[in-house]
């Protein structure tokens, strides 16, 4: 079947698509954008975090057909078109909260998502809006730096 | 949009030139500006940090290849069983389908593979010995053909009975795992199903239990735990012209890789070229091979790329996991709180393959003790083959299960003296000059009794903290958003551990890393480029590489060059061993460039300046500087045109092999200490548990990167608080077979899980290493786990001898 559906504000149409196929391989294998990612494909680690129309998902659980006509926004889509780096970006880079990476997109989409919500949340907020994002390398704390950060500098509390 | 390509994952960091010096000659002399900006010992950011963030940065899974297969693997769905039959006929004629490979189309004559023992069947022949040994191989144009050709592959298996544990083991009549086993541990050992076996003894453990007055003896289990790393197992395999093949893939050692790939493909090492791609965590996990053979061999049969993603279900079995442990102790004291003897059992379940066990039973036997100084030790410590899930190594290896055991013994033996926990400890707590049970002096820091000062000292977090204006907060109570407390019942405990980790490869082994170092001058600045086979898997390694650089050689920029197998091997990113070992030899490396960069200049400008010939010369800030901080020329002048190349190896100083019969021996390169106090608090009725807060003391010899080391150390904190509550690989005792292979059935912590883990870094330096520099990453793995133990025992009041901890193990009778 043909998908048609809008990534990061851009039209995308993939061909041949297998109906079984979720819209986290249509993202990855058939549109070059793999920075969503594939650590379980089970909805369990949160690691292919996108929004569609909005809402958070895990586009592993979501299926290729479901996005057809829909908006989503990937990892891909958070900074500028110069390349110049959203807030969470840059606060993750900076407070050290990257280690191997890989859970990194899903957690910058949720942080994201949470910051447009919720411009100065409390550790308590930060952790259970962070829940669904599995992380193996940091031990969470360097996140939660990152977050904070990332709320102070859009605030203004701290030099960005 | 330009899909990835292979290779543009690895770490490539191109640090833009910072204020150079250009311009500067002998005649025109200024004063140095001090030390080069982005040293060692400054916070760093990583260079590829920004790639990670945007979503650029190439993981081994998302490698594309125009014309690519994607090779899907069939595993036994059993665990031990003659194979009686393979019919693929089904599985070639299905539309799509490009090769089906069993054992019979293996093409050299090599067919195993192993780290140490080569026991393990590229695919299975015969027989399988655990659930989900790979039988057979598929390449399809897309993963669903693959996998549903995979599907239609007829394999009859004749199940035999299963071993699991040791008395299945080497009980009357034992089944054997492996027979007429050649390997050179077999001469030694007590039974064929034990893959090693190793005892140390020291002094008269008999003699000095009869001065004991307190004698407490435990049995101790610990369950199998898996690394868990985020990015599954991944790579992709192209045929080349010349008959070898390129292999891009994610793991921690490619030399080692290479060495085991090349024997099976019937290659020769230099037709098989590999380069690290994106690795997304590792642990130990990907110490042994996964994909790497099964795609090369799809690729060379095909003649086009194969890629090969194992999805979660399927990584559960496509590494080794950590050891399970049943441990045996008992310790004795005198009534003044002096350790008389320590003995211990312990019993590793390395499952049918050998991957790292010999290796994890030294650590067990040798670090079995712990961080303290006994006398009399009788120490014995084995893996099993059995037809379990294969175990090898794990962050922590081989010392993580005994810190657990004999950490709840210090509290039990305290107990019974009367004394306070930490206080028994400091009294027999190691320090330099200490004599290991295997005779080993330790002959660096080793502050022991500071660091569980150091956490003790730390101010509790405050009481009932889930109490706010507006009623409980219950994400901060055990139990959290499922709301099942709002602080009736909740009892809170405080537990202290600390533990003793080795660093680098031991007993024996020729443990070298090799880095090439070269600077130039490109666009009038000097420029360095490291190039090593370090695997970055998360750890920072990349970004201390150019910090060493930036110090050594007094250039801001510097390039990374990714890590392949151009370059010697760099040994595996595993044992706390890379920023001593590679992080050695880019330091060296950096050295000898520097010298050859101080003759050229003495050759060019030595006579303008006497002090060419005088002084002590150091680089700083692109220029030739003397000691007293006067600058005798600009590096780009010195190089000109010409580039100074060295690739050299760096060794840590030799260790020796165990005694077989008395563990005797000097076979550590370093050690590694941690502290950590844990605070939970324990809903009694429900026996649920909330970490509050894990506190962490670590020497770290020198904090080449501060930022990068509080990572490591909370890192290496919460996977040892996994094993303490939840996490465990779940194997059926009748059937060997693994019950959760997912995220949903294994549970690894959330940031709701983990605690505050506040961290307090001593820098001790260890003179026979670099900058002083203690391995820092697995440390903190082994104390956390009996830390928080300690902490429920004090809630609860129960004994508590098994991990991870469940809640019917905290309620009832």
């Amino acid at each position: 079947m043909r998908v048609t559906f809008t990534v990061n504000g851009r039209r995308q149409e993939a061909d041949d698509v297998w109906e079984g196929e979720s819209l986290l391989y249509v993202l990855r294998e058939r549109l070059g954008l793999p920075g969503s990612k594939n650590a379980c494909e089970q909805g369990e680690c949160g690691s292919c975090t996108v929004r569609l129309d909005g809402d958070l998902v895990c586009s592993c659980l979501v299926a290729a057909g479901q996005a057809e006509g829909r908006d989503v926004r990937t990892v891909e889509g958070l900074a500028a078109e110069d390349g110049t780096l959203s807030p969470v970006q840059r606060a993750f880079v900076d407070a050290g909260a990257v280690q191997c990476g890989f859970c990194t997109p899903g957690l910058l989409v949720a942080a994201d998502d949470l910051l447009a919500r919720n411009p100065s949340p409390s550790d308590g907020d930060i952790r259970e809006a962070l829940s669904g994002n599995l992380c193996r390398c940091t031990g969470y704390e360097k996140i939660l730096d990152a977050v904070r950060l990332a709320a102070a500098r859009t605030a203004g509390t701290v030099d960005a | 949009m330009t899909p990835p390509r292979p290779g543009a994952g690895a770490a490539r960091d191109r640090t833009e030139p910072g204020t150079g010096s250009t311009g500067l000659t002998p005649a025109g002399l200024t004063q140095g500006a001090g030390a080069t900006k982005g040293g060692i010992g400054e916070s760093t950011l990583r260079p590829d940090g920004v790639l990670k963030v945007t979503g650029e940065f190439a993981y081994a899974s998302d490698l594309w290849h125009e014309d690519m297969l994607w090779g899907y693997t069939l595993r036994s769905p059993v665990a031990h069983a003659r194979i009686v039959s393979v019919d693929t006929s089904q599985a070639l004629a299905t539309p799509g389908v490009y090769a089906v490979l069993t054992y019979d189309d293996l093409p050299a004559e090599a067919k195993h593979y192993g780290l140490e023992i080569r026991d393990t069947p590229v695919l299975a022949h015969g027989k399988v010995r655990h659930h989900g040994e790979p039988v057979a191989l598929v390449a399809a144009d897309h993963p669903e053909t693959a996998r549903r050709a995979a599907a239609k592959i007829q394999v009859e298996y004749e199940e035999l009975p299963v071993i699991t544990d040791e008395a299945s083991a080497t009980g009357p009549g034992a089944a054997l795992v492996h027979e007429h086993r050649t390997d050179h541990y077999a001469g030694h050992v007590p039974h064929p199903n034990v893959l090693h076996r190793q005892p140390v003894i020291r002094g008269d453990a008999d003699a000095a239990a009869a001065r004991a007055d307190a004698i407490v003896t435990g049995e101790y289990v610990f369950g199998m735990q898996d690394q868990a790393f985020l990015g599954p197992e991944s790579g992709l395999a192209v045929p080349a012209e010349d008959g070898g093949v390129d292999l891009y893939v994610a793991t921690q050692w490619l030399h080692s890789d290479l060495r085991q790939i090349a024997p099976v493909l019937g290659l020769p090492e230099d037709k098989v070229r590999m380069t690290l791609s994106g690795v997304g965590g590792a642990f130990g996990g990907r110490e042994d091979l996964s994909m790497q053979i099964h795609g090369c061999l799809l690729a060379l049969r095909t003649g086009k790329p194969v890629k090969i993603v194992y999805n979660r279900f399927e990584s559960f079995f496509g590494h080794v996991h950590r050891h399970p442990a049943r441990l045996w102790y008992e310790h004795g004291a005198t009534k003044d709180g002096k350790l008389t003897h320590v003995r211990a059992r312990i019993v590793l379940d390395g499952g049918a393959y050998a991957s790292s066990s010999p290796a994890v039973v030294g650590n067990a036997a040798s670090l079995g003790v712990g961080p303290y100084v006994v006398h009399d030790v009788d120490v014995e410590a084995l893996a099993l083959y059995t037809n379990n899930p294969p175990c090898g190594a794990m962050r922590g290896f081989g010392a993580v299960q005994a810190c657990f055991a004999y950490e709840a013994q210090m509290d039990r033996l305290a107990a019974e003296l009367g004394l306070d926990p930490v206080e028994f400890r400091q009294r027999n707590a190691m320090e330099q000059g200490s004599v290991m049970p295997t005779g080993q002096v330790v002959d660096a820091p080793a502050p022991v009794a500071e660091l569980l000062r150091r956490v003790k000292a730390r101010p509790l977090p405050p009481e009932r903290q889930w109490e706010t204006s507006e009623g409980p907060d219950v994400r901060a109570l055990p139990g959290g958003l499922s709301n099942t407390t709002h602080g009736e019942g909740v009892v809170r405990g405080v537990g202290y551990a600390v533990g003793i980790k080795n660093v680098g490869f031991s007993e024996g082994f020729d443990d070298y890393s090799t880095a090439r170092v070269r600077m130039e001058v490109i666009g009038g600045e000097p420029v360095v480029t490291v190039h090593t086979a370090m695997a970055e898997v998360g750890q920072g390694g990349v970004t201390v590489h150019a910090q060493i650089a930036r110090t050594e050689l007094g250039v801001t920029a510097v390039t990374i060059q990714p890590a392949d197998t151009r370059v010697g091997s760099a040994g595996s990113t595993s044992a706390s061993r890379q920023t001593y070992l590679t992080g050695g030899a880019v330091k060296q490396a950096c050295e000898a460039v520097r010298e050859r960069v101080l003759a050229l200049g003495r050759r060019r400008f030595g006579s303008h300046h006497p002090a060419w010939a005088t002084a002590e010369l150091v680089l700083e800030d692109g220029k030739v500087v003397t000691d007293g901080g006067e600058a005798l020329a600009a590096l780009a002048d010195v190089l000109g045109d010409e580039a100074v190349d060295v690739e050299l190896e760096f060794r840590h100083r030799p260790t020796e092999p165990f005694d077989l019969r008395t563990g005797q021996g000097n076979g550590h390169v370093q050690y590694s200490f941690a502290a950590h106090r844990a605070v939970v608090e324990v809903d009694t009725e429900l026996g649920l548990v909330k970490v509050i807060e894990l506190a962490c003391a670590q020497d770290v010899g020198k904090a080449l990167n501060p930022l990068s080391v509080q990572g490591q150390i909370q890192g290496g904190t919460t996977q040892g608080l996994g094993i303490a509550v939840m996490e465990e690989i779940v194997v059926d005792p009748l059937t060997a077979k693994v019950r959760n292979p997912s995220f949903t059935d294994y549970l690894i912590p959330t940031i709701l899980d983990t605690p505050t883990i506040p961290v307090d870094i001593l820098e001790l330096a260890d003179h026979h290493a670099p900058y002083g520099l203690r391995g820092a990453g697995e440390a903190p793995t082994l104390s956390a786990t009996p830390a928080v133990l300690a902490a429920i025992r004090q809630a609860t009041g129960r004994a508590l001898n098994r991990v991870p901890v469940r809640p019917e193990h905290l309620t009832g009778p």
